[in-house]
């Protein structure tokens, strides 16, 4: 790409890395890990976090899967009592489905997806990839990494604090009102809440400090048009963080007020209207999705890119993809919403440009396959795990399709075809491409090579697991299935134990990845600078492995013919 | 058992291929005429007498067991919805995750290191970007155009004698309502499953008392939340309305042969969420009438078209079609007559 940046007025910050020779390592072990401002430490924090809210939030849906292995209510009854609460009250029992399926998503969207991918692996590489010795606010870094473990600590709580007929907050993710309000008295919903605020806080903090960054800090030469798409990926993903998370927080603020200081926001007995609520969520909502995607979009081009050893393929296009998915993605919240009773307008409307999302996604899975195209591909294990992205991402993308259409939608809304969607989006595609980048950057994040057998046996009873697990959803919720259900007429049965059996498939993979970081952290060689070879061109691969603590106290210059 | 139910499913989604739109909008088209003669005979002398639930067809207006595609469907919205999932959409989506597949798997083996060990640098192709974002955009396109048909059928309002039917959501059960027949409430609650088995319905989908209502003319359905928001959702008539606290929303329903027709509330509203079922039974009009007398309503007369609307019936403006589902404040407040929830 010809390129008109020249980097002459490169600052001289040399003399500066000489002063800051004798504080040169890292700091004892509780300043590093508790008072970290070091992104590199604040990135790994991030990802063990995500690590323990995944195991947690994938419990959960253990949990769940299991009851719904059979008709009838198995275990929830001995659930309640194991967690305090009395198993032998059957609305009980109930109740704590409720508070499962909330958690569950509230857990894999705030506390596993989101840190994984923006905190963890974009703190990591993101100040790496432009160029920068660190982030642009690195004490804000950490108080975004603390409030995000608090918030995390708050939903815990809200689940031993009574949330109305039991312990808990039984709302859904989504936390509508009047269930949210009226129809769930007791603190829990007050703690989730408040876990959304901290975490929300949280997010917006770490946005700015992406923004700020990307925007100030990168190194000479390092041009917008020459970032990796990566990094771009998380520029967009901030500014949506930045716009959507305050309207979440207006949102779930108008919640706490109807809830405990009588206003009627959402109380049509007051005026208000539960509609509003839904119009708000959404509109944070929608983004949300896509918050928790485009980084997966970057990681996967930097991998199959790396893999092919060619550029990435319209490298501009894939950029402004991300900008437009983001752009639109805006103006798309209502399709959450095609059955609340949304005049014929607004439901043609968002039908229109709920298909228009498709386009932009599109150009990113063919400029994919293009890049591959005429490549040299070799495949380790991130490039298996970055074509069943690309496929999965696939499948569920079309289905997103038939949902958009406003009239279908009035079939599938709130089916487990909605809950095979999201799944194949974000568990099948968000998920796949952690895992990518998880064993692209493993290596370099913590200097030993990991086992390329177990990584790729690891995707394969994944991939198996996952498929198992979730197509059969599509099935039944073409059948009818309603989502957020214990318990379901026997008819529904087949599939749902299949369902519950590719869970169990896919939990040994999660097993397996285990077992790969623990063999990888004892036993694993060390890594060299760039194991990857020469596809890997982005600046990551020209530091030792694991990077040094500080890196870059000399800027890198990007010449005008390296690639992205 | 199971293969042998999707093999037979799968045959019927190909024949449904097979039938092609002019069958969906030949249905569609008949909806504006009431079904009347198919139904006639099915009317005895017993009509006035006692009201006797009917049995449900196995396999009809509930899933199936094993069933891997949409249920059969029995209102015109739900023909014309399914003629577009299986003819347009479902076609469409397959093919693109074939295409897709297809690519990555030709990539994989061609252009494996082995095969080809010096990658090429080519990083741009113009046109081929111009395809495939505009190629793309022409498929959407022709998506829109009968999506955005359906979206209009759907919300053509009803006639404006047409017998409303207002369906109250409460945790956890339904309420419904005929205000042209005297404004009784109908509470239905879900039977256990041995009281469900031993009627030969479905468990989690039978109940006590059905929505009950005349086959083959347009039924004005209102929904309403009592407390929380519920969902009115029926899969095989191809229906689904929010019932929100505050609002009154409306849309038709209109079923083409007597039966029964279940569904469960689709809309997260507390513990007995999953314990809500609904099951509408479509009478012919005789029928339904003797039904309505049995519930001590009375009948409207509905052979004077020139007669006045009963009251609640007015509410919605008739004819606005730009705005058709009707939203209006309710009273807010409003406690269901009598109703206990199940044990």
């Amino acid at each position: 790409m010809a390129t008109t940046a020249t980097p002459e007025s490169l600052p001289v910050h040399d003399d500066h890395a000489h002063h800051a020779h004798d504080d040169h390592g890292a700091p004892p072990f509780f300043q590093r890990w508790f008072m970290s401002t070091n992104h590199k430490d604040i990135g790994t924090l991030y990802l063990i976090f995500a690590i323990m809210a995944g195991i947690i939030g994938g419990g959960v849906s253990g949990i769940m899967r299991a009851e719904l292995a059979a008709p009838g209510i198995q275990y929830l009854g001995w659930w309640t009592t194991f967690l305090g609460g009395d198993g032998a009250n059957f609305d009980e029992t109930l109740h704590l489905w409720n508070v499962l399926i909330s958690a569950h998503g509230l857990i894999m969207v705030f506390f596993m997806v989101m840190p994984a991918l923006i905190g963890g692996f974009g703190n990591w590489f993101v100040p790496i990839m432009i160029g920068a010795p660190d982030m642009a606010f690195p004490r804000m870094n950490n108080i975004s990494f603390w409030l995000t473990f608090f918030a995390f600590c708050s939903l815990m709580i809200s689940a031993f604090v009574p949330g109305g007929t039991g312990n808990g907050a039984g709302t859904g993710w989504t936390v509508y009102a009047p269930l949210s309000t009226s129809g769930s008295p007791g603190p829990a919903v007050d703690f989730a809440i408040f876990a959304l605020h901290l975490a929300g806080a949280a997010s917006i903090m770490g946005a700015i400090n992406f923004i700020t960054t990307i925007f100030n800090m990168r190194a000479p030469g390092m041009t917008l048009h020459k970032m990796p798409l990566f990094v771009w990926s998380v520029l967009v993903t901030a500014f949506l963080l930045l716009l959507a998370l305050p309207v979440l927080a207006a949102a779930i603020t108008m919640l706490i007020t109807d809830r405990n200081f009588g206003t009627t926001f959402f109380d049509p007995a007051g005026g208000g209207d539960p509609i509003l609520y839904q119009h708000l969520f959404w509109f944070f909502g929608h983004p949300e999705v896509y918050i928790m995607i485009l980084p997966g979009f970057g990681i996967v081009s930097q991998i199959v890119s790396t893999f092919s050893r060619k550029p990435v393929f319209g490298y501009l296009g894939m950029a402004y993809a991300m900008v437009a998915i983001g752009v639109v993605g805006f103006i798309v919240w209502a399709h959450h919403m095609y059955t609340v009773g949304l005049s014929v307008n607004e439901k043609m409307y968002f039908t229109a440009a709920t298909m228009v999302i498709a386009v932009p996604t599109g150009i990113k899975i063919f400029s994919w396959i293009a890049t591959m195209w005429g490549g040299s591909l070799e495949f380790k294990s991130p490039m298996w795990w970055a074509l069943g992205f690309i496929f999965l991402f696939t499948v569920g993308g079309v289905t997103g399709v038939v949902l958009a259409n406003g009239g279908i939608d009035d079939n599938l809304h709130d089916t487990y075809y909605v809950v095979a969607h999201f799944h194949y989006v974000l568990s099948l595609g968000a998920v796949t491409a952690l895992f990518a980048g998880w064993w692209y950057w493993f290596p370099k994040m913590f200097g030993r090579m990991h086992s390329e057998f177990l990584a790729k046996l690891q995707f394969v009873v994944f991939f198996i697991g996952v498929n198992t697990l979730f197509f059969p959803m599509h099935f039944l919720g073409m059948q009818g299935m309603p989502r957020r259900y214990p318990d379901y007429t026997p008819a529904f049965e087949l599939w749902n134990k299949i369902a519950t059996d590719g869970y169990m498939i896919m939990s040994v993979s999660i097993l397996i990845f285990f077992v790969n970081v623990f063999y990888s952290l004892v036993a694993g060689k060390k890594a060299a600078p760039n194991y990857w070879g020469e596809g890997a061109t982005t600046l990551e691969w020209t530091l030792t492995s694991p990077p040094p603590f500080h890196q870059f106290e000399t800027l890198p210059v990007i010449d005008d013919k390296a690639a992205h | 058992m199971g293969i042998r139910r999707t093999v037979q499913i799968i045959a019927g989604a190909a024949t449904a291929l097979a039938v092609l739109p002019q069958a969906a909008f030949a249905a569609v088209a008949t909806a504006e005429a009431p079904v009347a003669e198919a139904t006639a005979a099915a009317v005895t002398a017993a009509a006035s007498g006692g009201y006797v639930p009917m049995k449900p067809t196995p396999g009809k207006g509930m899933p199936v067991e094993g069933g891997i595609w949409f249920q059969d469907q029995f209102s015109p919205i739900g023909d014309y919805g399914l003629w577009m999932h299986d003819a347009l959409l479902m076609p469409l989506i397959t093919v693109i995750s074939l295409f897709v597949l297809l690519l990555l798997l030709w990539v994989m083996v061609r252009y494996r290191r082995g095969k080809n060990p010096v990658a090429s640098k080519t990083s741009h192709n113009t046109l081929i970007e111009v395809i495939w974002t505009g190629l793309p955009v022409l498929i959407l396109l022709g998506i829109a155009v009968p999506s955005i048909d359906l979206l209009a059928k759907q919300y053509e309002s009803a006639p404006k004698d047409a017998l409303t039917v207002k369906v109250n959501g409460y945790q956890w059960y339904w309420g419904y309502e005929y205000p042209d027949n005297g404004g009784f409430e109908v509470i239905s609650n879900m039977l256990p499953e041995e009281k469900a088995i031993a009627n030969g319905e479905p468990s989690h989908l039978a109940v006590d008392n059905r929505m009950v209502v005349p086959v083959g003319v347009p039924i004005r359905i209102q929904t309403m939340g009592m407390d929380v928001i519920h969902s009115f959702a029926v899969p095989s008539l191809w229906f689904k309305l929010d019932a929100v606290p505050g609002r009154l929303n409306e849309k038709v329903l209109f079923i083409k042969e007597p039966g029964v027709y279940y569904g469960q509330c689709s809309e997260l509203c507390g513990v007995r969420h999953g314990y809500m079922p609904i099951a509408v039974e479509a009478l012919p009009k005789d029928k339904f009438e003797a039904w309505v007398l049995a519930q001590g309503g009375e009948l409207k007369s509905a052979d004077k078209p020139a007669a006045v609307t009963p009251a609640a019936a007015a509410a919605p403006a008739a004819g606005a079609t730009d705005a058709a589902p009707a939203e209006a404040t309710a009273p807010a407040g409003e406690e269901p007559a009598a109703a206990a929830p199940t044990a």
